[in-house]
């Protein structure tokens, strides 16, 4: 296999709360490929946001990166991988923006409302691109244009609480494209946006992936939006990887019980009348409590007593997919 | 922004207008009136006025016209003539009584309000940013107690320590030599070095407020999506810090002059009266005991009007400063 | 409750993470207990409460706790010193009288203290009559002269040789209720219009605003002083008190008023009003029963900071000469004697009352943050 552009390797992001500590991200281990697309999908507090945060270290206190590696390989393949994890301040600020840069899922408030969206995208060229005043306003223009913002001219002086919700995405996309980063980590970047304008951001992200060749690393909820652009997907529960593997195996083959539960639960088009949406049984137990052996065990339809809930599953490989799960395992590893 | 200029402007006149109908309701509540003054003040020394001097005197005041006839007479000479009225127990026109005194007021308001934000603003925007440190916790804890100590017992400290180690008295605001001279620069240097001791004073408990404001808002900003997204960029933490939560926590600077004014000139009233300072509030003071209506009135009436006036002129500043005013007002 | 993906809300942005929020789920525990337990963690609040429930309860008990009652005068000992409780085998506790010299040029007269002299100190001895709780009359003090009528001043006496620490125990009665009843007045006043303006809207929450806005720019003390001037000077004491608690509460109801509103404005959107109003929940109740006990919490801690505000106003009014008058005694009034820096410059000591206010004001204030942390246990 060629070599991946980002890896994470057992990342560990714990919260240090006064009453215990939460282990949001406990032992997460994913492969972003060059120019391809790594949906990352799972329940609200499986850890995925703060995953996305880790990996340019954003995570701010109480949250603390405890463990792990995060490898960044450059172009050639005799260069050694970076670890964003013991990367000096210095060389971080670096990389983050121009080589890997962040939309976030609420523009609105992810922009400065007292800056001009001009200001803020070309602050970020002048400080990456080494480029005078001039120049960086011109790429900023053309970056508005490219996204497809109507008058860019006009618009690069506008304040975000000037544009519609969608036009603001486009816009916090213009200032994430406007280095030409590497890669582009999108956490739930369509959340907040009605559906229509949500698949348009999506077309939108996937047409300048082909023109930049970048690769994406997209944080959803929606297993809809994976399935639409995503060449590979990790699933998480619970703060580590349960699947992962390509687009295509996890979504329509779900080896993991939990995927499994996951892709019952979405309702599909011209499927009436089948009685209720399966959902996936049970709730997600409290933080501070982790199950024993496989954190899905009181939950999992193929719970196997005596050995779900005391060992720990490690992640195998089954067809073209990594899984954890106990079902997997022996025979094939 | 022109029709929010105006419709402000407009606006502020009826405040006046209302502050200066309250005003004159608040000083013709006393039972009573100036000549009851006169006439304790006559008793005291053992003499008594006949009923036709009372009512002579209460002609000359124009004490016997009714409420708002007398009212009218008041406001219609102040906003016509910029006449303020007769000072009773000076025997002088208002005007000429209090005009040095409101200058020398304004300046202490001013320069307290300098004093406050130069001191204020990088003391809580470092107390935000090195949450919980040392330096943090002293600048709490002195907020708590600058707010804990009422202005005139700071002015008494200050004065007891100035008098008892220095043997000076620190009231005033000029040196017996300068008291009566013209304006000059060894005047005006001799102001500033009686200054420093009542600013400092009138701008303490404002001084703490503004700490905490500024820090709980520079908080509340730290951990906004829009700073996470900077620091994304690759901006250095100091340069980001200052150019997006700073700026944004920075509002209050503007909006704070609407309500550190009132108590400013409140805190200046009361200091002036311990420290015997030839501002408004000696004055006002005495004038408040002996029933001197039209001074007490004007005194008030100005107060509020400069009150009044600083903060539009904040407002304005506010919406200079903060784009999303602007937005809000061009579109309203 | 069971989980869809589909289903799931998008969380808020960043604002506080994922885990912490479905801590918040799984953690509920009653209210008053939560404000409680946050409470007991703000270190400065918990030492607050500490320093003011024994001074309100020695307010509430001045006449056993203060040595004499607040007019006894020596008349001979103005300005005397303070003294230094001793204990000896043969003596038990006593203090030193004083013997006095005169300056023969300036006629100023000077205290020392003299060993000699010596005043035995008793523990619930008899003195000064007083009534418990106003009620009851009694005549034992905590700690006094043996020999009702000697001299005893710990804190020193003022300029009629009266007992500073007597009458900085009577005083603490007016200057710590004032702020409590004053912002009683406040927070009626405050909550009622506050509420109108916030729950009608329109173009009464318009005009109760421009008026908010008009009397919260005014200077507050110029205009206190106008007010109290208006005082007849023939009211005694306790009118005169009513009279200055409404007028610091008069000014004090604004800023209350603003933040009842608010809540209000932004209750009026939420779901849980909505539901109730759809169950066919009447206005009353739907105010009462839902909407204030929602935000009840934080208006008590809003109120709490308004108490040593108000004290503040009265110590200064009375400093001025324009609240409380002799021989009402409150800790304002006791420091209009030191109005006078030659006068304190003598007698340091009558600086007491405005520590007294420094402490208890500082007190009040880490009870009152405490209390607005309480007040979100959560953030």
């Amino acid at each position: 296999m060629a070599q991946p552009l980002l890896e994470v390797r057992d990342l560990r992001t714990h919260f240090e709360l006064e009453d215990g500590v939460v282990k949001a991200v406990d032992g997460v281990s994913l492969t972003v490929r060059r120019g391809r697309t790594l949906a990352v999908v799972g329940e609200s507090g499986c850890g995925k946001s703060v995953t996305a945060r880790s990996i340019l270290r954003l995570v701010e206190h109480p949250a603390r990166i405890v463990g792990g590696q995060i490898l960044l390989y450059g172009d050639q393949p005799s260069d050694d991988p970076l670890d964003l994890l013991a990367a000096k301040d210095k060389r971080l600020r670096q990389v983050r923006w121009s080589e890997i840069a962040m939309v976030f899922q609420e523009p609105m408030a992810s922009l400065s409302l007292v800056h001009t969206i001009g200001d803020q995208i070309i602050e970020a060229i002048r400080l990456h691109g080494g480029v005078g005043k001039v120049e960086a306003r011109h790429r900023a223009i053309e970056f508005l244009g490219r996204v497809g913002i109507p008058d860019p001219k006009r618009r690069v002086d506008s304040y975000p609480f000037e544009l519609s919700g969608g036009m603001r995405q486009r816009a916090m996309i213009a200032m994430a494209l406007s280095c030409r980063p590497r890669l582009l980590i999108a956490d739930e970047p369509t959340t907040a946006l009605d559906v229509t304008t949500q698949a348009q951001i999506l077309d939108l992200l996937q047409d300048l992936q082909q023109e930049l060749g970048m690769a994406i690393m997209l944080i959803t909820h929606d297993l809809g939006v994976a399935a639409q652009v995503a060449d590979e997907v990790a699933v998480m529960y619970l703060g580590e990887v349960v699947e992962h593997g390509p687009a295509a195996s996890v979504l329509s083959e779900p080896k993991h019980p939990y995927t499994q539960a996951l892709v019952r639960s979405v309702p599909r088009l011209g499927q009436r009348g089948q009685g209720r949406l399966a959902a996936v049984r049970g709730t997600v137990p409290p933080p501070y409590e982790r199950p024993s052996g496989c954190r899905f065990h009181p939950r999992c339809d193929a719970f196997m007593a005596g050995k779900c809930d005391s060992t720990v599953p490690t992640r195998v490989r089954s067809d073209d997919t990594d899984v954890a799960c106990l079902l997997y395992g022996e025979e094939e590893r | 922004m022109l029709r929010y200029l105006a419709r402000r402007l407009g606006w502020m006149v009826v405040t006046l207008a209302a502050i200066s109908f309250v005003t004159f309701v608040v000083i013709k509540l006393p039972p009573g009136d100036y000549t009851s003054t006169v006439i304790a003040n006559a008793e005291a020394r053992g003499q008594a006025i006949p009923e036709s001097q009372i009512a002579e005197l209460k002609r000359h005041y124009g004490l016997d016209k009714p409420f708002l006839v007398q009212y009218w007479t008041w406001i219609s000479g102040v906003v016509l003539h910029g006449d303020l009225g007769q000072s009773f127990a000076w025997n002088q026109s208002v005007a000429s009584l209090i005009g040095n005194r409101v200058l020398l007021s304004i300046v202490l308001s001013i320069a307290s309000l300098l004093f406050v934000w130069s001191i204020a603003f990088p003391i809580g925007i470092y107390s935000a940013l090195r949450q919980y440190s040392p330096g943090d916790y002293l600048a709490s804890f002195l907020g708590f107690i600058g707010m804990a100590v009422p202005e005139f017992m700071l002015a008494l400290v200050m004065m007891y320590i100035g008098f008892r180690y220095f043997g000076q008295s620190v009231g005033g605001l000029f040196s017996p030599e300068y008291a009566d001279a013209a304006w000059n620069l060894g005047k005006l240097l001799d102001l500033i070095s009686h200054l420093w001791v009542p600013i400092v004073v009138v701008g303490v408990a404002g001084t703490a407020s503004l700490i905490r404001i500024t820090r709980a808002n520079l908080l509340d900003e730290l951990h906004k999506p829009y700073v996470a997204t900077a620091r994304a960029k690759g901006l250095p933490e100091w340069k980001l810090l200052l150019k997006y939560p700073v700026r944004m926590s920075l509002s209050p600077f503007f909006s704070t002059v609407g309500w550190l004014l009132p108590g400013l000139i409140s805190g200046e009233t009361i200091v002036s009266v311990v420290m015997s300072l030839p501002t408004s509030g000696p004055l006002l003071l005495s004038g408040v005991k002996s029933q001197d209506m039209y001074l007490v009135g004007s005194f008030v009436l100005i107060l509020s009007a400069l009150t009044v006036i600083g903060t539009m002129l904040s407002d304005l500043a506010l919406a200079w400063w903060d784009p999303r005013i602007r937005h809000r007002l061009s579109k309203g | 409750m069971v989980q869809t993906i589909q289903a799931q809300p998008a969380p808020p942005p960043q604002a506080e993470p994922e885990v912490v929020k479905s801590l918040r789920d799984h953690g509920a525990l009653p209210q008053w207990r939560l404000m409680w337990r946050q409470f007991r963690r703000h270190k400065l609040a918990l030492i607050g409460l500490i320093v003011l429930v024994p001074i309100y309860f020695i307010a509430v008990f001045s006449g056993f706790f203060a040595p004499a009652a607040s007019d006894s005068a020596h008349t001979a000992l103005p300005y005397a010193p303070p003294q230094r409780v001793h204990f000896s085998s043969e003596h038990g506790l006593f203090v030193y009288g004083y013997s006095s010299t005169r300056d023969q040029e300036t006629f100023e007269q000077t205290f020392t203290v003299d060993k000699n002299k010596i005043v035995d100190v008793g523990l619930f001895v008899r003195g000064d009559e007083y009534k418990i709780l106003g009620l009851i009359p009694s005549d034992i003090h905590l700690i006094g002269p043996v020999k009702a009528g000697d001299p005893f001043f710990l804190l020193g006496a003022d300029q009629s040789g009266r007992d500073l620490l007597s009458r900085l125990i009577h005083g603490a009665r007016v200057s710590l209720s004032i702020g409590l009843v004053g912002v009683l007045a406040a927070s009626v006043l405050g909550l009622l219009i506050g509420g109108i303006s916030g729950y009608l809207g329109g173009p009464i929450d318009n005009a109760i605003q421009r008026v908010i806005e008009f009397i919260m720019s005014i200077p507050t003390l110029p205009l206190w002083m106008a007010l109290s001037a208006s005082l007849p000077d023939s009211w005694g004491p306790l009118t005169r008190y009513f009279a200055i608690t409404v007028i610091l509460s008069l000014i004090g109801w604004t800023g209350l008023a603003r933040d009842v509103r608010g809540r209000f404005l932004s209750l009026r959107e939420e779901d849980f009003v909505m539901a109730a109003r759809l169950d066919g929940v009447s206005r009353g109740g739907i105010i009462f029963g839902h909407m204030v006990p929602s935000f009840a919490s934080h208006i008590i801690a809003t109120v709490s900071m308004a108490v040593p505000t108000m004290i503040l106003g009265e110590t200064s009014l009375s400093f001025l000469g324009l609240g409380l008058q002799a021989p009402a005694v409150s800790w304002g009034v006791l420091l209009e004697g030191a109005q006078n820096i030659r006068a304190v410059a003598t007698a340091p000591w009558l600086l007491a009352p405005g520590l007294a206010v420094v402490v208890v004001v500082l007190a009040m204030n880490f009870v009152g943050d405490g209390l607005r942390d309480a007040a979100d246990p959560y953030k």
